[in-house]
């Protein structure tokens, strides 16, 4: 266990869990920017999986799965992370506060819906938001989570309702802090080495539920909305907005935040082609704002109007078409 | 996108309580986090789910009134869940959350799986038997 009086300082992010890990290994010394931690985890992706379903919706993704991040920071950095589940609550509970007692922060992962410090409207049942606490406070947790501007607080009730509910990737409690840190990151290693790998999962996936082709058959199915209900068709394009901008993304499904990464790689490595990636990048994350002004626009007409799906599948054909390009450029 | 195109819409979804954490590119294309207000595009999507959630409430209160659902129903969709959320939530299988909805069926339920259901919707087991007056439900 990692030993230091540093007091916590709060810290907003775009996204939960790179924020998190950001928070968590610079306040134990290594300090590192929640945009490294995105692109050095190797998280960025594109996902649209037809047959999972959440919400009745099904599955988009602007980068792989829960935790990857706190794995792949794991893998690429030889940081060691203590990860803990519990089987009862109350057990959960008693741990945190000990760890707690001991100065240490902690990160955790919680549901969205049951945290009493989210806006209303924002508040789904999402079951794989990650969070600090860092301090309790009498009957209340203080607690730092990197979306919000400011630290917030929740009641011990709440936050052990919100790490123990039950349902799709279930926290079971899940709490995580750091054991063992690098004493430096051998960047030269190490960059070229994760961002070749995500360009290639990008590019070369054998199946079209996942990378650029996952990108070319959301199109598709868009095209194909016309033959829809309409309430269907706007819902799913909707959830489509969701995925890419409500939930924490940094803008444009994770495209900024990863542009971000790419020009940091590129001034630490003193590497032209990154910095070059890095604003293609973020042309890239401009078009997939245009995108979703483009659906935000067809939906929001009134019922009568009809929505020009072709034109939608198009534009999204020609985000996959640029995207790749900086694939291409990265291998 | 360049920091000052960053969307401030004050939009109110946000509830004012916060803002969230933009990337972007400043004066000398260098990149920056934005706090931004919300972006008008992403409300509207958030507020059309909303919506939808709000309006799968309403016909099951209807459903309820008229007699054909058990209040589960409707407490369901008012807690922001389907029938896949409930039913892992409550660990009782599907189909047998569907029949539960009948109200002759949730009538004869016993304690415990009452119970369970209460607990996963953060009710109380009265509550669950209830439906709260109209103008409470936001619709």
């Amino acid at each position: 266990m990692l030993k230091l009086d540093r007091p916590f300082i709060h810290m907003h992010s775009a996204h939960c869990e790179s924020g998190v890990m950001s928070l968590l290994l610079s306040h134990y010394g290594l300090k590192i920017s929640e945009a490294m931690v995105f692109g050095l985890s190797g998280a960025l992706m594109f996902a649209y999986i037809p047959f999972v379903k959440l919400g009745g919706m099904p599955m988009i993704a602007y980068r792989r799965m829960p935790k990857a991040i706190i794995k792949g920071i794991q893998k690429n950095l030889g940081v060691k992370m203590r990860m803990e589940t519990f089987s009862r609550p109350d057990l959960g509970t008693a741990a945190l506060d000990n760890l707690l007692a001991q100065g240490q922060i902690v990160g955790l992962q919680s549901s969205v819906f049951w945290l009493p410090y989210f806006p209303e409207d924002m508040r789904f049942h999402f079951n794989a938001h990650n969070l600090i606490a860092y301090a309790k406070d009498g009957d209340e947790y203080l607690i730092s989570d990197p979306v919000f501007e400011n630290p917030v607080r929740s009641s011990t009730h709440d936050l052990e309702r919100a790490r123990f509910v039950k349902g799709m990737m279930a926290p079971k409690g899940l709490l995580y802090y750091p054991l063992a840190l690098p004493e430096t990151i051998d960047f030269v290693a190490v960059i070229p080495k994760v961002i070749k790998k995500t360009a290639r999962a990008m590019l070369k996936t054998p199946v079209p539920v996942a990378g650029i082709r996952a990108i070319y058959a959301l199109a598709k199915t868009i095209g194909r909305l016309q033959d829809k209900d309409r309430r269907y068709a706007r819902l799913f394009l909707g959830h489509i907005v969701r995925m890419q901008e409500e939930i924490g993304t940094g803008g444009a499904g994770f495209r900024f935040i990863y542009a971000s990464f790419l020009q940091e790689a590129g001034v630490i490595l003193g590497d032209e082609n990154l910095k070059e990636c890095s604003r293609m990048m973020t042309a890239v994350g401009d078009q997939w704002r245009e995108f979703a002004l483009m659906i935000a626009k067809s939906i929001r007409k009134k019922k009568s109007l009809e929505i020009d799906f072709s034109a939608l599948q198009k534009k999204l054909e020609s985000v996959a078409v640029a995207e790749a390009q900086v694939y291409r450029k990265l291998l | 996108m360049e920091s000052r195109f960053v969307p401030q819409d004050k939009v109110a979804t946000h509830n004012n309580s916060t803002r969230k954490a933009i990337y972007a590119t400043g004066q000398s294309g260098v990149y920056e986090i934005v706090p931004s207000s919300g972006w008008e595009v992403e409300a509207e999507a958030t507020l059309q789910a909303v919506d939808e959630l709000a309006r799968l409430a309403a016909s099951a209160y209807a459903k309820v009134i008229a007699g054909t659902a058990a209040p589960l129903y409707f407490h369901m969709y008012n807690c922001r869940m389907d029938f896949a959320v409930l039913a892992q939530a409550s660990g009782i299988s599907r189909w047998r959350l569907k029949r539960h909805l009948r109200p002759d069926v949730f009538a004869k339920l016993s304690t415990k799986i009452v119970a369970r259901y209460a607990e996963a919707l953060g009710l109380t087991v009265t509550e669950l038997y209830q439906l709260p007056k109209k103008e409470q439900v936001s619709a």
